[in-house]
């Protein structure tokens, strides 16, 4: 009897509930993301592509398809794409990184903060397709932007902007700007506002300029966030589609140069031509993860500091016993 | 209870972290409205120029959904109207998703009628996923009076007729009145077509506009189709060579010429600076159109506001003429798609909207459309007292007999696809961003990329 119950109680596992609760998680991402990245990796060793209602293979062709790519403008759309992110990305950390300065400075008193926060983080709510939309409506040859420059007299003739390399890939960097330095701001403003107030004191105490502190304080301690902002703000910006799709109705025109690596992989889905679009994914992936790799640990070496740290900490102490 | 709340709640969880995860996967779909009563006629298009003449004009229509996306016959038939976007090829990838699965497709959600355009109508034609008109009943026989033309370009390699068209699409050269009586003294259609006799005296009118303040044309595509039309070749035969006629590099070199000398507005088709330039403001002069393109475009864009007024638009200030060579648009093809359960329905409509010639001479005299019957033409060239908006002209007098001669032989299946990429790739080069090289290397790698079984693409000389 006694023991029955034991035998009982001994088999009520409640890990077992943990794992049926997480299996959706599990079964829909095997499903939905791990099998299809597995395929997009097999098929990008085939020759598989749809001509007009017919499909074509698939058929293995070995390395032949990344032939094609490296032979194709591969490099000059990786160009494009970090000329984009780069011309968005620098005025989006200067620009945040002041704010964030600006916003959590005790001695500055800024009101209405919350509102302003709120504002600068708009148009991250907005489609981004939306956005681009907006944008070519408004920088069109007869929208308001070119009829108001034309009224002020700044310009005689209304100016072509997408018909400009510099004008297209300006607007493209302006919406990416626009779109996300309200919630670089924020992420940086919760970091700033994370290092203890002592460190300002004393920073003020020891007679810091305001130009000081940041640069030998608030610098210095949001790093790790300042790494996350750049390694998420680079994934997003080679994974840059939607605002240049849009805003070039697809063409990446003028010249291509607007085109980025994921248009570049859009277009060869037209023909649904799983093989090029399948090895295009794979390099993708293959430079995503070297870029995370290098900017992880050539900005974030918190493991080796510790290391250091530790070693400093300890060094005296050994001395002392020595002596 | 208390439990059974908790694992409710759990199970809610576990669900939404399902459904988190592969929201994205989503998309598409749409069309689950089942059918209560009657059959479903489910009607695949790129725009709703059909869609409005099928709710005008077909006889069974009962009632039309308020957001138009159904339209319910009399006896109870939902005919549902799915528009894809032809823009890159959009249209035809769609299309061909959904052909490629009519096999396991239920009867409701099935392709039953289809439409096409002369860039791509061969692709469709040649395949077995569209019904031989043959196999409609009756329809082979009501169509003798159409032009030979609209069936050739839909004819397969057998000769067999795939589908029919309601419309042919003589080209024309659509100008303002006003401009033409201030620069060349006369509006009348016959003067200006001495005017515009060639492209020697068209480039001649050009400069005359130009020294008026006039623009001779909106954009870089307007003169494209014409030249196109009369290539000596289609740009693919066998499947694997793309080959460049001169024509188009005529085209190219004339509109270089022409946007360096200012005599075009630098637009692009369809965008809403070329429709503006069709306003009442617009200063320009002319716009190769087609007979479709008088309702479809040149209508909305002179008269936005609907208005018909002459004060208050271009309404009754547009007039046309033959131009410097005669040509064609396309058209637009109501094909039937294998395995459609509603044939009988189908040879309904293609009788009655494409030879009913009652039908037919409504369409032309409400609409302007160049309808697709010799006899119906023939009447109207005779009788048809003028349309408004062309400022009382009866262009079916002027355009019945260059209507005969029409021809689309050059059509191949990749028209679409070629003809939008040489556009986008040479507005590089009028605007001045590469030069000549620079634009047939882009317009190369394009096509490779939409056709990669093009091989080779030869251009001329």
């Amino acid at each position: 009897m006694l023991n029955k119950d034991k035998s009982k109680i001994k088999e009520i596992s409640y890990a077992k509930w943990g794992y049926i609760f997480i299996a959706p998680f599990f079964i829909a991402f095997t499903i939905f993301q791990l099998i299809p990245l597995a395929q997009t990796i097999y098929y990008s060793f085939f020759e598989y592509y749809r001509s007009g209602l017919t499909i074509i293979g698939p058929t293995p062709v070995g390395l032949d398809n990344y032939k094609e790519l490296f032979n194709s403008d591969f490099l000059k759309y990786a160009g494009n794409t970090v000329i984009l992110w780069v011309a968005g990305f620098i005025p989006q950390i200067i620009i945040s990184l002041l704010l964030a300065a600006w916003f959590t400075d005790v001695r500055l008193k800024i009101k209405g903060k919350q509102f302003f926060k709120v504002v600068i983080y708009m148009p991250n709510l907005i489609m981004a397709s939306a956005f681009a939309m907006l944008f070519f409506a408004l920088f069109s040859e007869n929208g308001p932007v070119n009829a108001s420059l034309v009224s002020m007299g700044i310009l005689k003739t209304p100016f072509r902007f997408l018909a400009s390399v510099k004008g297209t890939r300006g607007l493209v960097a302006l919406m990416n700007f626009l779109m996300w330095f309200g919630n670089t701001t924020i992420l940086l403003m919760a970091a700033v506002m994370g290092i203890s107030p002592s460190l300002f004191e004393a920073a003020e105490l020891d007679g810091c300029s305001p130009r000081q502190t940041f640069f030998r304080v608030t610098l210095p301690m949001i790093r790790p966030i300042l790494v996350y902002v750049l390694i998420t703000s680079m994934i997003g910006g080679l994974q840059m589609f939607d605002v240049p799709q849009i805003l070039t109705n697809g063409k990446g025109s003028p010249d291509r140069t607007v085109t980025t690596l994921i248009m570049f992989l859009n277009n060869h889905l037209y023909s649904k031509n799983y093989g090029m679009a399948g090895a295009i994914s794979v390099v993708l992936f293959i430079i995503c993860a070297i870029l995370c790799l290098l900017v992880y640990f050539n900005l974030n070496p918190t493991e080796n500091d510790r290391k250091i740290k530790r070693r400093d900490r300890f060094k005296p102490r050994k001395e002392a016993i020595n002596g | 209870m208390k439990k059974g709340f908790k694992a409710v709640l759990s199970i809610a969880l576990a669900a939404a972290m399902m459904f988190g995860m592969t929201a994205c996967g989503g998309g598409g779909g749409g069309d689950e409205g089942s059918a209560e009563a009657g059959k479903v006629l489910n009607v695949w298009c790129w725009n709703d120029e059909f869609q409005t003449r099928f709710n005008d004009y077909y006889p069974e229509v009962a009632e039309v959904a308020e957001d138009g996306s159904t339209t319910t016959l009399k006896d109870g038939t939902v005919v549902n109207w799915i528009i894809e976007p032809n823009e890159g090829n959009n249209y035809q990838t769609k299309l061909d998703e959904a052909l490629l699965a009519q096999e396991s497709a239920d009867a409701d959600s099935k392709v039953d009628m289809f439409l096409v355009e002369a860039d791509y109508a061969r692709k469709y034609t040649n395949s077995d996923a569209t019904m031989k008109v043959a196999d409609l009943p009756g329809v082979l026989d009501a169509t003798a009076d159409q032009y030979d033309y609209t069936k050739e370009v839909v004819s397969d390699a057998d000769g067999n007729v795939k589908g029919v068209s309601w419309q042919a699409c003589p080209g024309l050269i659509a100008y303002r009145r006003s401009i033409a009586k201030e620069v060349l003294g006369t509006d009348d259609p016959e003067a200006v077509q001495e005017a515009l006799a060639d492209w020697d005296k068209f480039a001649e009118t050009a400069q005359k506009m130009s020294d008026a303040g006039y623009k001779m044309l909106s954009g870089y595509d307007d003169t494209f189709r014409p030249f196109y039309n009369n290539d000596a070749a289609p740009f693919v035969e066998d499947g694997k060579t793309l080959n460049i006629d001169k024509n188009i590099m005529d085209w190219v070199a004339m509109t270089k010429d022409y946007t360096d000398k200012g005599w075009n507005n630098k637009t692009s088709l369809w965008s809403a600076e070329w429709s503006a330039d069709q306003g009442k403001d617009a200063k320009v002069f002319c716009i190769p159109a087609c007979t479709w393109e008088i309702d479809f475009t040149l209508t909305g864009n002179a008269d936005p506001d609907g208005t018909q007024d002459p004060e208050k638009s271009a309404w009754g200030d547009y007039a046309v003429c033959v131009g410097p060579v005669s040509w064609c648009w396309g058209g637009t093809w109501i094909t039937a798609a294998t395995g459609t359960d509603n044939a009988d329905l189908i040879a309904d409509i293609m009788i009655k909207m494409t030879t009913d010639s009652e039908i037919l001479n409504k369409i032309a005299v409400e609409k302007g459309d160049f309808v697709n019957s010799k006899s119906v033409i023939a009447d109207l060239a005779a009788n048809y007292e003028g349309n408004s908006f062309l400022g009382g002209q009866n262009h079916y007098a002027l355009l019945s007999d260059s209507a005969a001669g029409l021809s689309l032989k050059i059509a191949s299946p990749y028209d679409q696809g070629v003809i939008e990429k040489m556009q986008n790739a040479m507005k590089d080069y009028f605007d001045g961003n590469v030069d000549l090289d620079g634009a047939k290397a882009n317009f190369e790698t394009s096509i490779k990329e939409i056709y990669p079984e093009i091989e080779t693409i030869n251009w001329p000389e």
